[in-house]
This record gives structure tokens, C-alpha cells and sequence, in this order.
């Protein structure tokens, strides 16, 4: 049998497919930012003085970290939704992805964290700064300036899971390309289409990331050196 | 819930152990093929191996799992069962990550320990074998254990392209029929955390042992 590749019918529904990368660029962005956020916080709460507090944000990375993105996008859109509590897809599909995201990005930053030297720490004491300002200056930016690459590469892996909320309802790329498969049937093009959208994608965000990170961090050193 | 009610989610956990098993034998096979290709002494095989993992780490599993399922058709063979195609998918996506991880070990193996091995005359392959493999899987344990629990999750997604029957899938079977969503996926999400936290543990607790007596 000859297969006959048949393109057009798929990329005559170009402006659906340009509208759902919007909504994963939009749905990615989103997560990313209020997921950095989340991160920060949590990794801030693991270094607590509060016992409770260090075992609470602990229970929350663990629990999210060893269970898939879909049980918990189930578990927290279907739960809601059987307790009366209904909110659009979006941002269902939103807080989901933030929810798994920030557990990720906490464990990256404590990383970071742990990695300063307590001399830094001492030396802004010395200094007379505050404790914003030492958080600020001498914990957080050093700390996400040293691990910038694994929370790049872990943000472009939540861009291509935000896939997974099709399964919600929500109509994102992937979603609309259920919807045009189910129109057209051509099945194997429509993922040959998504393939290389995503990989546009991921390519998109990790050269949006490296300028952020040009911008960000003007200090010049070599990776690897003390900080 | 009732008892076959939990017999059927308990079904899905089984679908769910196939699947990783599977994926672990072939991805790591795979894995480790990509990682000895990202050194190859022939620059067409490096160059080949990274475009590969730089293609498929940017790809959703999803894409990957659609490309499987209906792409032996495509090529002739005819439709495969769920769990072939599924297998297959997770394959690709282990084999860009294990060989990526695995690269990293195998070049974290002390420069001096290569130079030696050549200096008394072994071969290629047996440098790789006796020499730098068994130092490297020293180093890659820890991250492999902890790749595991990736691609136990990872599975979870099987049922959305494939419609292969594991513990998610089967939830929202369950969910569907009785609309109960913090019972079932409250449970399938008890299972998935009964098999991948002890591999995180395990993982953790190998860095630190596995650490602590590296030279």
C-alpha cells in the first residue's frame, strides 16, 4: 500500500492551528511567570525557621513531584467542578500547570540556593543590608542566575506538557488539532504539522530565554566560577 | 468503591508497571546507544545523535506518541497494539534524556582514567567497557533512578493519543461512570506516588552514598 500525503487539507485550517499556538504561548507564559513565583516562595519556605512551614511546602514538592500533570489536572478540574466550583478552562488549565510547575521550580531554586556560600550571607549581615534587600541581592538573583539553564530547559518541558491540557477541554494547540483531525482525518499530517510547530516553539522560547538571561544577568563570568 | 471498582483501577496500575518496564528496557537500550553515538570519534554520528536529541526534547510526548500510533500504517506495516506503539513512543522520548544524562556521566569520568587506559594498550571498545563504562555507572545511578519516576508519569498520557489501558485511563473510565473525581483520581494519584516515591528516595539516598565515596 501507497500512502498518498495529503497536506492541504490540514493546512487550509492554518488560522485555527495559529490561534492554538497563541493560546500555548499565552497558557505557557502565564504558568511560567506565577510557576517562577510560586518556585521562589516555596524554595523561601524550605529554608524556613518554621518546622511546619519547611514540612508543608515538602509534602506539597513531593506530592506533585511523583504524580503525573494529568491526574492532577483531573484531580483538581473534575474535583472542583463536582463541588460546584466551575471557573473557565483556561484558567483551570492554568492553575494546573502552575501548581506542577512550581513544585519543579522550587526544587531547582533550593538548588541554587544551597549552593551560595554562607560567607555571601555573613558578609551582607556585615554590610548592614536588610533582610529584602540580602534576599533579593544575595540569595535569590545569585541563586537563579546559577541554575538559569536547568529552569529554562524546565519551562520549555512545560510548554510542550501544557499538551496535556487538551485532555480538560482546554483548546490549545494540541486541542485544536483534535478538533481538525476529527474534520479532516487526516491524522498522520496533523501530527507532522504539530511536530514542527512545537519544535518552532520550544526553539522560539529557548532563544526568548537566552536574551532574558542576556538582559537579566550583566554580569560576565565564566559558568562554573564561585559566585 | 467498590471491590470491582478497585480491582479495575488496580488493572490500570498493572497497565501502568507494563508500560514503564517496557519503556525502561527499550528507552535505556536506546539511551545508551545515543550516549556512546554523542561521542563517537565520527563526526556524522555525533552530529547525527545530537540533532536527534535536540529534535525530540523538543517535542511534547503527546506529538510522539501520535507519530507512533499512526505511523506504521503510514509505512505499511498496519496498525500495531497500543502497547507496541506506546512502548515505542516512550522509547523515543527515553532515548533522547538517558542518552543526554548518560553522555554527562560518561564525561564526568576523570580525564586521567582514559589517558591510562590508552596508555597501556586497550582498545576502543575496551577502554569503554573495562575502564570508563563501570566508573560512569557509578555516577549515572542516581539520575537514572531518578529518570525512572519520569517515565512512570510519562505514561499516564498513553491513554490520551493511543487509548492504551493504564491507571489514568482507567480512573477516568471509573470517574466517567460515577462522577466521584476525588475517590478515583484522589487513589490513582496514591498509586502513581506509591511507585515513584520510593524510586525518589532511592535516588536521593544513592547521590548521597554514591557521592560521599567518589574519589
Amino acid at each position: 500500500m501507497k500512502y498518498q500525503f495529503d497536506f492541504s487539507s490540514v493546512l487550509a485550517q492554518w488560522p485555527l492551528l495559529l490561534e492554538g499556538a497563541w493560546v500555548t504561548i499565552q497558557l505557557s507564559f502565564l504558568a511560567t511567570v506565577a510557576g517562577f513565583v510560586l518556585g521562589a516562595l516555596c524554595a523561601l519556605g524550605r529554608g524556613s525557621r518554621h518546622g511546619w512551614l519547611r514540612r508543608l511546602v515538602g509534602v506539597y514538592v513531593e506530592g506533585i513531584r511523583n504524580t503525573p500533570l494529568l491526574i492532577q489536572a483531573y484531580f483538581l478540574i473534575f474535583g472542583l467542578s463536582s463541588v460546584g466550583v466551575t471557573m473557565p478552562i483556561l484558567a483551570g488549565a492554568v492553575l494546573a500547570l502552575v501548581i506542577n510547575i512550581g513544585a519543579y521550580t522550587c526544587e531547582i531554586i533550593r538548588a541554587g540556593i544551597e549552593s551560595i556560600h554562607k560567607g555571601q550571607l555573613e558578609a551582607a549581615d556585615c554590610l548592614g543590608m536588610s533582610k529584602l534587600q540580602v534576599f533579593w541581592h544575595v540569595i535569590l538573583r545569585p541563586a537563579v542566575e546559577r541554575v538559569y539553564p536547568s529552569l529554562t530547559s524546565q519551562f520549555v518541558l512545560l510548554m510542550l506538557a501544557s499538551s496535556i491540557m487538551s485532555s480538560i477541554g482546554a483548546e490549545e494547540l494540541f486541542g485544536i488539532a483534535n478538533r481538525i483531525q476529527s474534520d479532516t482525518f487526516r491524522n498522520f499530517e496533523i501530527f507532522l504539522v504539530l511536530w514542527a510547530i512545537y519544535l518552532a516553539l520550544s526553539y522560539m522560547m529557548r532563544l526568548g530565554f537566552w536574551l532574558l538571561g542576556q538582559i537579566v544577568f550583566t554580569r560576565r563570568r565564566k559558568l562554573g566560577t564561585p559566585l | 468503591m467498590t471491590h470491582e471498582q478497585l480491582t479495575y483501577l488496580l488493572l490500570g496500575a498493572v497497565g501502568t508497571l507494563e508500560l514503564s518496564v517496557l519503556t525502561f528496557i527499550a528507552g535505556g537500550l536506546a539511551g545508551l546507544g545515543m550516549a556512546l553515538a554523542r561521542i563517537s570519534p565520527v563526526r556524522g554520528v555525533r552530529v547525527a545523535a545530537a540533532a536527534w536529541i535536540q529534535v525530540v526534547q523538543g517535542t511534547p510526548l503527546l506529538v510522539l506518541m501520535g507519530l507512533c500510533f499512526y505511523g506504521p500504517n503510514i509505512i505499511g506495516i498496519g496498525s500495531v497494539p497500543a502497547l507496541v506503539a506506546a512502548a515505542l513512543a516512550m522509547t523515543i522520548y527515553s532515548s533522547a534524556f538517558l542518552g543526554e544524562i548518560w553522555r554527562g556521566c560518561i564525561q564526568s569520568v576523570h580525564k586521567s582514567q582514559w589517558e591510562a587506559a590508552e596508555c597501556i594498550g586497550l582498545t576502543r571498545w575496551q577502554r569503554m567497557a573495562k575502564v570508563v563504562l563501570p566508573q560512569a555507572l557509578r555516577i549515572a545511578t542516581p539520575p537514572t533512578v531518578g529518570f525512572m519516576v519520569q517515565i512512570i508519569k510519562n505514561t499516564s498520557i498513553a491513554s490520551l493519543v493511543i487509548g492504551f489501558a493504564e491507571l489514568s485511563y482507567n480512573a477516568k473510565v471509573l470517574n466517567n461512570s460515577t462522577f466521584q473525581p476525588f475517590i478515583y483520581f484522589g487513589c490513582a494519584a496514591l498509586l502513581y506516588f506509591a511507585m515513584c516515591y520510593p524510586l525518589s528516595r532511592w535516588s536521593r539516598t544513592l547521590e548521597r552514598k554514591l557521592n560521599a565515596t567518589r574519589g
